[in-house]
């Protein structure tokens, strides 16, 4: 495990608007001992519009960066954003099929004949880092935070090809936080989703979506919601005054990533999780920090 | 409604496109039962896929229901014939595209100028897709009331990073124009 190196893939999103997800991620993952190495000149996965062009198409905006992992000699891709874990894990699946890799090789100049593991991060961590490392680096416990886990669509869906995790429940993330102290709540709408990239096309559908999982995280106890997706993130973060105006009521639900609380318990500083970037102001919430007892 | 003549060559594109088989599905609602999306639709799901076994091409490709599919993939997960709805809807949304037939235009404007911008850069760059896509459907302030809160949090950088590679995805696009034609 120690000398296990992944080709790491940000995506666009950790580039841009979700700069505080790749901060805390990168960070918590030199704590633990995790190399990365960038996927080299890594390009946009295509996500949802590629393939409602055509799929030959959408999959060889994927396998570009999967066939650069190829070239770089690294088994496993590390992939934060679940919207380009998806695209990339499907392109990876449909070209086991023969045709179908030949017509998307057509289109790329370095083809992709297989051979890349492709993982989340949260699956890196779950399986291959373990809950006992990472409790064992626990140096803060909040007591004040109640988390509601929130998981979004792509983790676990399609299952055939997303493998990993229960597709109605998965748990990996209560896990973790768990191991690190977190009181976790028993959230329903994990794997709801919050309206996607729809925020600007269809505004109000995707407030009231991401209305029903904030409503759903205060109805389980929770003050605080971790997620591990850019766009649940900005959905439920950048939006939620919109969100709070729509419904008539507040909610002042800070929306954190996973990592950023990773990191918070093993006590590296706010400023280099990103805190500041979030919308939502955590409040008083991280003032209840104290020393875990050794 | 009334249903036109069955279109059974529809069907048996959606079928090859798709690699499943529409006639698997029963109708027990599922997928609808399942799909956050069904207050916004026109068609609610499990009538998308009754219509698809009738052959109602037409009125499939004219949904709004295909362009408001988020792909979440729950009725995938769920469907207890094991047919990839997901991937089902995705084929009509592809079709309806080559038809000329889209309902929702605004979500394909998103999708092609998000496109546009993966094109020119090789990776997208979130400001000029909203810009584009403002002045392009007309809706100049659309977020606006966001801007303030994502500049003052650093969220965007001020200049879009572009790749060296920009040859390879400039010839994914133009392989994928010629072979449409």
């Amino acid at each position: 495990m120690a000398n296990k190196v992944y080709a790491y893939y940000p995506g666009c999103s950790l580039d841009g608007g979700a700069r505080e997800y790749d901060l805390s991620l990168r960070r918590v993952l030199e704590v633990l001992g995790v190399e990365l190495r960038e996927l080299d000149d890594w390009s946009c996965c295509g996500t949802t519009p590629a393939h409602t062009v055509d799929h030959i198409f959408s999959s060889a905006l994927a396998a570009r960066n999967l066939a650069i992992a190829r070239r770089m000699g690294i088994e496993t891709l590390l992939v934060p954003c679940p919207a380009c874990l998806i695209a990339l894990k499907k392109a990876d699946y449909y070209m086991a099929d023969r045709t179908f890799r030949e017509r998307v090789n057509a289109l790329l100049e370095e083809p992709y004949e297989g051979g890349i593991e492709i993982k989340s991060a949260l699956q890196v961590l779950y399986e291959e880092v373990g809950t006992e490392r990472i409790e064992a680096l626990v140096r803060y416990l909040f007591p004040d935070l109640k988390i509601a886990p929130y998981y979004g669509c792509l983790y676990t869906r399609p299952p055939k090809i997303a493998r990993f995790d229960d597709p109605e429940n998965p748990t990996s993330m209560d896990e973790i936080l768990k191991a690190c102290g977190f009181q976790v709540c028993e959230f329903e709408f994990k794997t709801e989703c919050c309206g996607a990239a729809f925020g600007l096309v269809k505004e109000e559908m995707v407030n009231r979506l991401s209305g029903k999982i904030l409503s759903a995280a205060k109805e389980c106890g929770a003050n605080a919601v971790a997620t591990a997706c850019p766009l649940c993130q900005q959905n439920l973060d950048l939006r939620q005054a919109q969100i709070e105006r729509l419904e008539g009521k507040p909610f002042r639900l800070p929306v954190f990533y996973f990592s950023q609380l990773l990191g918070l318990s093993f006590g590296l500083s706010e400023s280099e999780l990103g805190i500041e970037k979030l919308v939502v102001d955590g409040g008083g919430l991280l003032s209840s920090r104290r020393q875990k007892a050794a | 409604m009334t249903l036109g003549p069955a279109d059974r060559g529809f069907v048996d594109e959606v079928r090859r496109e798709s690699g499943q088989d529409p006639s698997n599905c029963y109708q027990c609602g599922t997928c609808t039962a399942g799909c956050v999306y069904t207050p916004f639709f026109d068609y609610p799901v499990n009538q998308i896929m009754r219509l698809l076994q009738l052959g109602q091409k037409d009125c499939i490709l004219a949904s709004r229901a295909i362009w408001i599919c988020a792909t979440c993939e729950a009725c995938t997960a769920r469907c207890p014939c094991e047919i990839d709805v997901a991937r089902i809807m995705d084929v009509l949304r592809i079709m309806a595209r080559k038809e000329g037939l889209v309902s929702e235009k605004e979500v394909r404007l998103f999708h092609d100028t998000f496109l546009k911008s993966l094109r020119r850069h090789g990776r997208v760059y979130e400001p000029g897709i909203l810009f584009g896509f403002n002045l392009r459907s007309g809706h100049l302030l659309r977020a606006a009331d966001l801007g303030p809160t994502v500049l003052r949090k650093g969220k965007i950088p001020l200049l879009p990073k572009g790749i060296r590679g920009k040859t390879s995805i400039e010839r994914i696009f133009r392989a994928y124009e010629d072979r449409i034609g």
